[in-house]
């Protein structure tokens, strides 16, 4: 929470004023009692017609002053929260911008999107009901107690018994029952959890006989919430009869004391009647408190877990942005090394790459190649510098990738991602994430050369065309060639195609290859493939097993060196493993 | 929340009927919650009467009835007393009624979606099935049992009030209830306004969702292209557009308080003029006054809580439809009592018919013969009736004619259980258990040992990465924790543990490289030997030596019979092969 405070700042005055402002709305409320009190003991009392149609005037007047004052706190209210949320949006995506590949593994974008809406919306209402109701209920149940001492000391000593007993009534039923809640929900949840693997998963369940075993299961933690559920419930089923009951019990000392009080001519009969309406005006403040709690207790907690992700620190470092400046990669500079490089994620348990070493000279294809969870991918990702490696150096044009300005190293590499992932809004768009100031020509030829042309020109309006949320209105291919285009529009140094071309058929997959070798700016290529084919005619194929280099060299070397590489490529062209024993 | 409440409109007196028929046993409860939802209302509301009559008896210095102040105070005593034990009684009654009747619905709804038929629940998304047992569950308790006692209290509230009031003065009743329209004049043109407000930000508020579900959610692509300034404009851009439509639209909607409050205040005013005249005439006492005052500033509440029971009221009938709509769905066809035992594997499937819509015609005349232990390979294109054919097999479906014998023991004969578990499966969508590897791999053995269990996962080449678990067996599966072909593997090592007569194997080995493939499928060739296997599979050389090999295009079996043989036949299975052939050695 604290780290949310500074954005309240910029709201100084609104948050200052939107209590203050209700405050004033309670004054007039407060006043209402002592008016009324007036009107029986002196208007009343003396038939004094005129001095009543003041003081109904005034009551007049208090209500417009209330509503006035009122309306003003909610504006402001209004203003500061709905401020502070969009503030704490704002920062919260900036924030994640700036985010490394470890922070996201870490964080689950799944749990940053519901932070990013739903938290931050708590946070607005949990603020927006603070800054009316937070300052104004506590005023009024001290309010009217201070009013009553303006009546008579003895008859307030009454309320300054009340208040306390009430108060440790109504918070500390609530104090128990907030965990017990947040218990509630997390068994609601594991109810909803079960509810949806039985649907998932019903052929399996089926297949193994296992609905019975299911229904058991769903019933113990259905039975289990209904238990907590109720005993929750048994709680909160005191707070009402209980205060109810002691407030009258209050009422009644009260209107005891008043009616000695009145007797010994301490005070009036109208005095009674105004005390008695105070202490009801209490208690309906006073369960208004409650449940004010519960809402700004969830807005605390929903800003909490704002504030962890803000606290999250960027886990990457750059340097300054005279280090590193930019070198022509010349003939003699590799254009990517690894240098003993291994690399493990974050919570997990085993190295995913060890020891990775080996050297690429510009405008080299590289083939990688293994089994699924070989490591493939983790390498290719260290390339672009979206993980740290843990021990070793990875060095792009002779220099260290640590060492590059953050956003230069990027700006050389177009990756094609595993996940063919396009976005709302026309391909024209979409190409252009890889270059804003693309001409129209320039995507065109990116398209062609990913072979993504018919792709285009099959719908209508072309480049203007509209992809729908998550490319849906793409089939799996043609949001992979699109997603080529895209990188290949950036016109990259380094091109990082990662596993990018399951989806295509081998005829396409081909003439994409030829079109990359044949590439006018020569990058340097990496492919990732689980396909022989797709890699075989690379420059140099590394061969990954289990996070190791198996091998490395062409496709003719492995052969003859490489048993993993045999492997894999027999399994793929048995026939030719006849060929070869024979 | 929107729901679909095109269903409750007509039939919501029948929803209405099966709600009370759930409600059963509990019908008793109910109906001593209402009798003391509305005592504890008129003991509450009789309680200002009371008081109001002490006052009266407090009429200046040295004019103080001590008596009759006593004796009123100790009836408000007795009175707040019992209201609260009504109260508290009340609430506990309420409590057990709704959660007990969530409990029994969600109960039955576990039970009919065990029992429904397969057709039903592909048909229907989980998500929404979910939220029919869970949310509409708990709309339809929290609505409906709770709403019903407000509301009934609320009506109690207003015409014991109004009895009261007249009871005092009825010139000032009538005052306040011609006034009282007016709140609702105010309220109403209030929220009229606040409507489009909200449409307006919701409208921008599904963009900027939108927004963030893109970008974060492929915050790693934004990262690669360099994306995140041009991210970050377009997100402010929006962030501004949701900020002004916000600060109106939560403004708007939190002075509707404001303004009923202002005009129920002038109605006390007016209330505390009034009364003064009629002391004055001589027409009412102090207390009377205080009573009044009290009601009046009370008298709007009920008001505004029946307006927001009866819209929970309709949202709760729809969310009661759709729960019986689920619960009241007819479950799969009635079982035969007889038990089918561990069988040898002869299948005969005999001129089969079926089609999941009745319009669209797919497996027509299907028949086939395998002797226990062969191997059955299907083939075909996407969409071609691979899978529905499992699913005959199963009897996920039934046939809509024809009929399917193992061991000359027609399926529909036997109970659905011993029917299944003379098969092993393993799907091309993996499917596990929120538990730990070790249950989800026993499944199927519930009983088997550690060793057995390590035994078949290293059969299935699941161990190595079991192995490097965090705790082995114990680790608990989540939904991300392990990548697409490790779960394949754990579901073949489910297999491997319990060793059944017949498998299906559809498409079992999609998602894993092609290395660990073969290592598998040697596993396989193990399993299968003497077992009767169904093999679904994209890529041919899985299933290169099957003893039949089944090429179905659009629900028929095009050609039948050995590799080599179909091969020779020069058909649409060699088109097939060879074009596989050609590609991947391109």
């Amino acid at each position: 929470m604290r780290k949310l405070l500074p954005f309240l700042k910029n709201y100084k005055m609104q948050s200052i004023l939107a209590p203050f402002f209700k405050m004033l709305e309670a004054m007039m409320d407060l006043l209402v009692p002592l008016v009324v009190a007036a009107i029986i003991d002196r208007g009343i009392a003396e038939g004094d017609r005129p001095f009543i149609l003041g003081r109904f005037a005034f009551l007049l007047l208090l209500a417009a002053l209330g509503l006035a004052f009122s309306i003003s706190a909610q504006w402001m209210a209004a203003r500061a929260s709905v401020g502070v949320a969009s503030d704490v949006r704002r920062a919260l995506f900036d924030h994640i911008q700036r985010f490394s590949y470890t922070d996201l593994d870490k964080v689950g974008t799944d749990t940053l999107i519901t932070r990013m809406t739903s938290d931050v919306n708590q946070v607005q209402n949990g603020i927006n009901m603070a800054l009316r109701l937070l300052l104004r209920s506590p005023f009024i149940v001290f309010g009217s107690m201070i009013m009553a001492f303006t009546i008579d000391v003895r008859c307030a000593l009454i309320f300054v018994v009340a208040i306390p007993v009430l108060g440790v009534i109504v918070f500390g039923i609530m104090v128990v029952s907030i965990p017990l809640f947040k218990k509630t929900q997390e068994a609601l949840d594991r109810l909803l959890g079960i509810t949806r693997e039985n649907l998932t998963g019903v052929r399996v369940i089926r297949a193994f006989c296992k609905e019975k075993e299911e229904i058991d299961e769903f019933d113990r933690q259905n039975q289990a919430l209904t238990k907590l559920n109720e005993f929750v419930g048994r709680l909160s089923a005191l707070m009402n009869p209980l205060t109810y009951v002691l407030i009258n019990i209050a009422t009644i000392f009260l209107i005891r004391q008043g009616a000695l009080r009145v007797n010994m001519g301490a005070i009036r009969q109208g005095d009674v009647v105004a005390l008695y309406n105070y202490m009801a005006q209490m208690i309906v403040e006073l369960i208004k408190l409650a449940s004010l709690i519960i809402t700004i207790n969830k807005g605390l907690a929903c800003a909490d877990r704002v504030s962890v992700v803000l606290d999250e620190k960027p886990g990457m470092e750059f340097p300054g942005s005279t280090v590193g400046e930019k070198r022509k990669s010349t003939g003699t500079v590799p254009a990517v090394r690894f240098d003993h490089v291994s690399f493990g994620y974050a919570n997990a348990g085993a190295d995913a790459v060890d020891d990775i070493d080996f050297t690429v000279q510009k405008g080299q294809t590289i083939g990688i190649i293994g089994g699924t969870g070989s490591g493939k991918s983790t390498v290719v990702n260290l390339i672009p510098r979206f993980y740290d490696a843990t021990e070793g150096k990875v060095l792009v044009d002779g220099i260290d990738v640590k060492d590059y300005p953050e956003g230069s190293l990027i700006q050389k590499i177009g990756i094609v991602p595993q996940k063919a992932v396009l976005f709302e809004g026309t391909i024209r768009d979409n190409l252009k994430w890889g270059n804003e100031d693309a001409s129209d020509e320039e995507l065109m030829e990116a398209v062609e050369l990913a072979q993504a042309k018919e792709v285009v020109e099959g719908k209508r309006g072309g480049l203007s065309a509209m992809i729908e949320q998550n490319g849906r209105n793409f089939s799996g291919g043609q949001r992979q060639r699109l997603t080529i285009a895209r990188a290949l529009v950036k016109k990259p140094e380094i091109l990082i195609l990662d596993d990018s071309a399951s989806a295509l058929d081998m005829a396409t997959d081909q003439r994409l290859r030829t079109a990359i070798r044949g590439l006018s700016f020569n990058p340097t290529v990496f492919i990732v493939s689980q396909r022989a084919s797709g890699i075989r005619d690379a420059d140099m194929i590394l061969v990954l097993d289990d996070g190791h280099i198996a091998g490395s060299g062409t496709h003719e070397q492995l052969m003859k060196d490489c048993e993993t590489y045999r492997e894999i490529y027999y399994s793929q062209f048995p026939e030719e493993r006849k060929e070869a024993a024979l | 929340m929107k729901k679909n409440n095109s269903k409750a409109g007509g039939s919501s007196m029948q929803t209405l009927k099966k709600v009370m028929s759930v409600i059963g046993h509990y019908r008793i409860l109910l109906i001593l919650s209402i009798v003391l939802a509305g005592l504890s209302v008129v003991l509450q509301l009789y309680i200002p009467v009371v008081f109001g009559n002490a006052i009266d008896g407090i009429i200046a210095a040295g004019k103080v009835d001590f008596e009759l102040v006593s004796t009123h105070l100790f009836k408000a005593l007795i009175l707040a007393a019992s209201a609260a034990a009504a109260i508290w009684v009340m609430n506990m009654i309420n409590n057990r009624l709704a959660y007990n009747t969530v409990r029994d619905i969600r109960s039955r709804a576990i039970r009919n979606i065990q029992a429904l038929p397969l057709s039903y629940l592909d048909a229907h998304s989980s998500g929404d099935i979910v939220q029919r047992v869970i949310a509409d569950t708990d709309q339809l308790s929290d609505g409906l049992l709770l709403g019903f006692t407000q509301l009934f209290s609320g009506v109690i509230t207003i015409f014991v009030t109004i009895g009261f009031m007249f009871s005092r003065s009825v010139w000032i009743t009538l005052t306040v209830i011609v006034l009282t329209p007016v709140s609702f004049l105010v309220a109403r043109f209030i929220a009229s306004r606040t409507f489009k407000m909200f449409q307006k930000q919701t409208q921008i508020r599904g963009k900027q969702t939108a927004l963030i579900n893109e970008m974060v959610g492929n915050e790693k692509i934004v990262k690669a292209f360099g994306y995140e300034s041009r991210a970050s404009e377009r997100f402010h851009v929006l962030n501004e557009d949701l900020r002004k439509s916000s600060e109106m639209a939560v403004f708007f909607s939190s002075i509707t308080n404001p303004s009923t409050r202002a005009v129920n205040n002038v109605i006390y005013a007016l209330v505390a003029l009034l009364g003064a005249w009629f002391i004055m005439a001589g027409n009412l006492t102090v207390g009377g006054l205080s009573a009044l005052l009290a009601y009046a500033n009370q008298y709007m509440k009920p008001f505004n809580d029946i307006s927001s029971v009866v819209t929970e009221l309709q949202n709760a009938m729809a969310c009661a439809a759709r729960v019986f709509e689920l619960i009241e769905q007819e479950p799969e066809t009635p079982e035969a009592d007889r038990v089918m035992e561990r069988a040898d594997g002869k299948v005969d499937i005999q001129n089969v018919y079926f089609s999941y819509d009745k319009s669209k015609k797919l497996i027509e005349d299907f028949s086939l013969h395998a002797e226990p232990g062969m191997r059955i390979a299907i083939v075909g294109p996407t969409g071609s009736g691979k899978t529905t054919l499992i699913n005959l097999l199963m009897r996920f479906y039934d046939t809509d004619s024809g009929t399917i014998s193992i061991d000359d023991e027609r399926i529909d004969e036997v109970t659905r259980h011993s029917l299944r578990s003379n098969f092993g499966m393993v799907l091309q969508e993996t499917w596990l258990k929120n538990a730990t590897v070790r249950e989800n791999i026993a499944i199927g053995k519930p009983d088997a040992t550690d060793e057995e269990i390590i035994a078949a996962a290293k059969e299935a080449h699941s161990w190595e990465f079991i192995r490097r678990m965090p705790d082995r067996l114990d680790t608990i599966v989540t939904d991300d924790s392990m990548s697409q072909g490790q779960k394949q593997l754990l579901c073949i090592t489910r297999v491997m543990l319990c060793l059944p007569p017949m498998l299906i194997l559809d498409e079992a080995t999609s998602s894993i490289d092609t290395r660990t493939e073969i290592q598998i499928q040697n596993a396989f060739d193990k399993l299968m030997k003497g077992r009767t296997s169904f093999i679904v599979a994209h890529r041919l050389s899985t299933i290169r030596n099957a003893d039949v090999i089944l090429v179905l295009k659009d629900g028929k079996v095009i050609e039948q019979g050995n590799h080599e043989e179909l091969l020779k036949k020069n058909g649409f299975y060699s088109e097939l092969y060879n074009s596989q052939w050609k590609n991947s050695a391109a």
